[in-house]
């Protein structure tokens, strides 16, 4: 363990990924309230496709992750208003991308690491420069999160109230993909795709099923979402010695697992409660 | 340029042409399915779950098929357990799916190898398939179109009014469950030949494409079976002529199919 803190490349990811993870389950908490999660981890997943089609085309990956994001988003805004219309229209937004994906990987076969990297993540190899992009995109989507966080609330709860009552409810959800796409283009970037889907949804509604007050909730969630990233980034850096120093096991891995166990033992709690 | 004529008297186009005929009828007839009830999350998290368990069947030195259909089947389970009436089943599936996502990166990481077997179970090789292959696949697919024939009355029953089929006394929580296995034993059967990408496309385009044209169960299910032939015929023709991927193609056509039913739909109606 003493190592552990040691190492500039672990203090940089602590940092990095408790700032994605922070914003994302901020986000992730209206994500669950507004039944997104489909949307959203296709948004990541298209993602990929983007960051892949960028180093392909030399630019910077995080330039094509956030343009494919956000294209998504507004593809997956503007094709389907109701929820079974949106399943689909965001199943075949989500295939088409996979498909491209499958397009620049036979156009370059080098697109391949750039990919599996994007989607299992890369956590111990981020550059300090990065870390204050990250820092700034966080604060400008958690700044506009909050911004528009009582009618976006209102509108998610209680739709068609908030319409009757004038909020402008396609608008706001329109504005939220958009935030949302850019929060979890950023994640992904920095801890990859997979976990970038576990943390939007895993800590958001955990949270949701142990606290009922909307504050409270993302709170709750912003700070669990913290822990289990840390957690999973604790145990695979000592799973180096569980396989007596050959390698670690990948940080997305733990993420996943210990964010499904998190929210199948707050339910269970919350159902234990009831009873 | 290759000449597709010609082409066709090679066996492997033969079998390719084959193969992604009976996976493109399978995959809409549980398409139709799957759009009636909303269910493109939990197909697409059942199509990727399966690589998890190829990369662990390579791990193991096993038959990648045999960790495909356990952990395709095991996945369906997990989702039916997680999943209740009065919550959206939106979050389990997405943890589900990275958890198995995760694992299969595990697998991947402890075998040492990134980019082998396992990767193809995700993008599919379609020309890689043999005719004993096909024969098998064939089996498979009647088997699971035999099953869901046997519950499609109820399970329709189930999917447009659940409350009257539950007060009818349908068994509609049995009925999500041995659907969800389908779409985990549809998956498992398909991916092989084509990839968990195109089993995706082809489940979800055509089906959509066809529900937006008819809302007769019978004509939607023949429409899109129809839908999903043209574009697997289209798609392996193309990917054979421009050497691109067969998947690029098939995916952008079913997108087209269903971007084309909607604008006749809106046309067509007042």
């Amino acid at each position: 363990m003493h190592a552990f803190f040691a190492s500039p490349n672990v203090d940089a990811a602590l940092v990095a990924s408790a700032i994605v993870a922070a914003l994302t389950a901020a986000i992730g908490y209206f994500v669950v309230l507004r039944g997104l999660s489909f949307a959203g981890h296709a948004v990541t997943d298209i993602g990929l496709t983007g960051g892949a089609g960028a180093m392909l085309a030399g630019l910077s990956p995080l330039v094509g992750l956030i343009a494919f994001s956000v294209g998504a988003a507004t593809a997956v805004g503007a094709l389907g208003d109701r929820a079974r219309e949106r399943d689909v229209a965001t199943g075949l937004v989500l295939a088409l991308a996979l498909g491209l994906g499958a397009l620049f990987l036979h156009l370059q076969t080098t697109v391949a690491n750039a990919q599996s990297t994007l989607l299992f993540g890369s956590v111990f190899d981020i550059a300090p420069a990065l870390l204050r992009i990250v820092a700034a995109i966080a604060a400008v989507a958690l700044l506009a999160l909050a911004l528009m966080y009582r009618p976006l609330l209102f509108s998610s709860v209680a739709p068609e109230a908030a319409r009757s009552a004038g909020v402008p409810s396609r608008a706001i959800g329109f504005a939220f993909l958009i935030v949302m796409a850019v929060a979890v283009a950023e994640t992904a970037q920095i801890v990859g795709v997979l976990i970038a889907t576990a943390l939007l949804v895993g800590p958001a509604a955990t949270a949701m099923s142990l606290v009922r007050e909307p504050l409270r909730g993302i709170a709750l969630a912003m700070v669990l979402g913290i822990l289990e990233m840390w957690l999973a980034i604790g145990l695979s850096f000592a799973s180096f010695d569980w396989s007596h120093g050959t390698q670690s096991w990948p940080v997305s891995f733990f993420v996943a697992v210990v964010a499904l166990a998190a929210y199948v033992a707050s339910r269970a709690y919350a159902a234990l409660r009831a009873t | 340029m290759p000449n597709l004529l010609d082409g066709l008297s090679h066996p492997w186009l033969q079998n390719a042409f084959c193969g992604a005929a009976i996976v493109a009828i399978l995959a809409a007839v549980v398409g139709y399915f799957v759009v009636m009830r909303g269910a493109s999350f939990a197909t697409h998290a059942l199509s990727q779950i399966g690589f998890a368990g190829a990369a662990g069947a390579v791990l193991l030195g096993i038959e990648p098929l045999i960790g495909l259909i356990a952990f395709s089947l095991a996945g369906a389970l997990g989702l039916g357990a997680l999943s209740t009436r009065t919550r959206s089943s939106d979050v389990p599936t997405a943890l589900v799916l990275v958890c198995a996502l995760g694992t299969g990166a595990l697998f991947l990481a402890l075998a040492n190898s990134f980019g082998s077997d396992a990767m193809s179970f995700l993008f599919g090789t379609i020309v890689g398939v043999d005719r004993a292959q096909v024969a098998i696949t064939f089996v498979a697919a009647l088997g699971a179109l035999a099953l869901l024939a046997s519950i499609a009355r109820p399970l329709l029953f189930a999917t447009v009014a659940p409350d009257a089929a539950r007060a009818a006394g349908v068994r509609v929580g049995t009925l999500d469950l041995a659907f969800l296995g389908i779409i985990g034993l549809a998956a498992a059967i398909t991916v092989p030949i084509v990839g968990a990408l195109l089993v995706f496309a082809l489940t979800i385009g055509p089906a959509a494409a066809a529900s937006r044209l008819t809302a007769r169960p019978g004509v939607a299910v023949a429409l899109a079976v129809l839908f999903g032939l043209v574009a697997v015929a289209l798609g392996v023709a193309l990917a054979y002529e421009t050497d691109w991927p067969v998947g690029f193609f098939i995916a952008a056509i079913a997108m087209l199919e269903y971007l084309g039913a909607g604008a006749y739909a809106s046309r067509n109606s007042p």
